[in-house]
């Protein structure tokens, strides 16, 4: 019986580990965009179809928003005639930077960690976000958030 | 030369030994004509014949017992009672819905079945064989939209028929456990309409599979967004949004898996739960519908003994 019970619970353990696959064959999450000079201030859609990012350039620096809506994971569109972005899929707003003001969205967009390389080109690297959760101390000024130039 | 022997073909001597065999031989085609001829008289009625009855169905005798019979001897049949309560088909009742439901469920499983012939589940043709089914298959945008239509009947049928069951009090005793099995059906309804549409892996079934997983990355304990997710060392490799998608985005796995949740995995646990829900209804005294009543017209009058 208990041979049963055993051999039972241990069928059941690798039903379940079977949907976890050991190796993945996704997109490189580390890339690069370019140089500083060739991103002026404001939001740039360049990469958007290509890597799911938008390049912001402010007074203080570049940064990279992942193009991800906080709320269910679309990707919002922006609208530069209202200067902000509106997730067409249920309506969260985000400012020029990426931090909601309206909708369901919880906080704002996380930003991709960016760096620049020995040849002066920016780097992007998904795989490391930096987020602002709601009620937290924002990690947006964190060294990797931003390249100062 | 006198025969002592008596016996047809028992006689003694070499000459008659050419008798023996020409007497064998005049008995045995006696007999084969003898059953030639009854032969020919079945032709005459060939569904009595041993090989007629053999492959197909003959006619009984019009007796209750041969009726009940008939269905109880069914494969198909025999999951029904032999006979029901009169009333039982009273549709003003009962609406029919359950029978919908499943009719509707047959009809998503034979055009599903032929839609599969024009349909690999890979990102890179999924989208492309819909086109081409809709343009360049005979019939193909009618059986498409067919089992489009019947995936959005039955839900709409088995929400009626949830509302029959529920109007009816047919959810009391003995009859809860039914009613959750029913819950339990009406969940793999859904999941069929929501794994089936993320087939076509176009723009409305891409981000309906990108909300819905990610809904479930804010699972409590299971998802890597979820309250208590780090506790339990979920990230978004390893948590139950990964176990859906096969991966951590919306990507070529997680159509295959669509794929296989629709068209095997869920009908196969559906049809399991439906034969219970079916069989649970005769055991439970039948569909339910009024107490049974007899006319007076029907009443037979006591027999003098």
């Amino acid at each position: 019986m208990a041979v049963v019970v055993g051999s039972f619970g241990i069928n059941f353990l690798m039903f379940l580990r079977f949907f976890f696959p050991r190796v993945l064959f996704e997109p490189k999450t580390k890339f690069k965009i370019g140089f500083p000079s060739d991103f002026g201030f404001g939001v740039d859609t360049k990469f958007q179809n290509a890597h799911r990012i938008w390049v912001v350039r402010n007074t203080e620096g570049i940064f990279v928003i992942s193009a991800i809506c906080t709320h269910l994971g679309c990707t919002p569109d922006w609208k530069p005639s209202e200067h902000k972005f509106k997730c067409p899929c249920h309506g969260s707003g985000y400012d020029s930077e990426g931090v909601n003001f309206e909708g369901p969205a919880p906080r704002p967009m996380d930003r991709a960690h960016v760096e620049v390389d020995a040849d002066g080109q920016i780097i992007v690297d998904l795989s490391k976000s930096y987020r602002w959760p709601k009620g937290e101390p924002s990690q947006f000024g964190e060294d990797g958030a931003i390249v100062r130039v | 030369m006198s025969e002592t022997n008596g016996q047809s073909g028992g006689q003694s001597g070499n000459g008659a030994a050419g008798k023996t065999a020409l007497a064998a031989l005049v008995a045995g085609s006696k007999e084969v004509k003898t059953r030639a001829l009854q032969e020919m008289e079945t032709y005459k009625q060939p569904e009595k014949t041993d090989l007629w009855k053999s492959v197909l169905r003959v006619k009984h005798d019009e007796t209750p017992r041969s009726r009940a019979l008939g269905v109880l001897s069914n494969v198909f049949l025999h999951l029904h009672p032999a006979k029901i309560n009169r009333d039982a088909v009273a549709y003003n009742y009962t609406w029919g819905m359950g029978g919908i439901s499943f009719y509707i469920y047959v009809v998503l499983v034979f055009t599903g079945a032929l839609l599969m012939f024009y349909y690999h589940p890979s990102k890179v043709v999924a989208f492309r064989d819909i086109l081409y089914l809709e343009h360049d298959v005979p019939f193909g945008k009618l059986l498409r939209n067919m089992h489009r239509w019947a995936a959005h009947l039955m839900v709409i049928t088995v929400e009626l028929h949830m509302f029959r069951v529920y109007l009816t009090g047919s959810y009391k005793k003995p009859r809860e456990f039914n009613w959750a099995v029913g819950v339990i059906l009406l969940v793999l309804t859904l999941l069929l309409s929501f794994t089936g549409y993320l087939l076509a892996d176009d723009q409305l079934g891409f981000w309906a599979v990108t909300v819905g997983t990610n809904m479930a990355r804010a699972t409590p304990m299971l998802g890597h967004d979820g309250p208590f997710g780090s506790m339990f060392g979920m990230t978004p490799f390893n948590d139950v949004r990964f176990a859906l998608l096969g991966g951590s985005i919306v990507d070529s796995n997680a159509l295959l898996r669509a794929y296989i949740w629709h068209c095997v995995a869920i009908p196969i646990i559906a049809s399991t739960f439906m034969v219970v829900h079916f069989w649970r209804i005769r055991k439970d005294g039948g569909i339910s519908g009024p107490a049974p009543m007899m006319l007076e017209s029907e009443i037979k009058p006591l027999r003098k003994p």
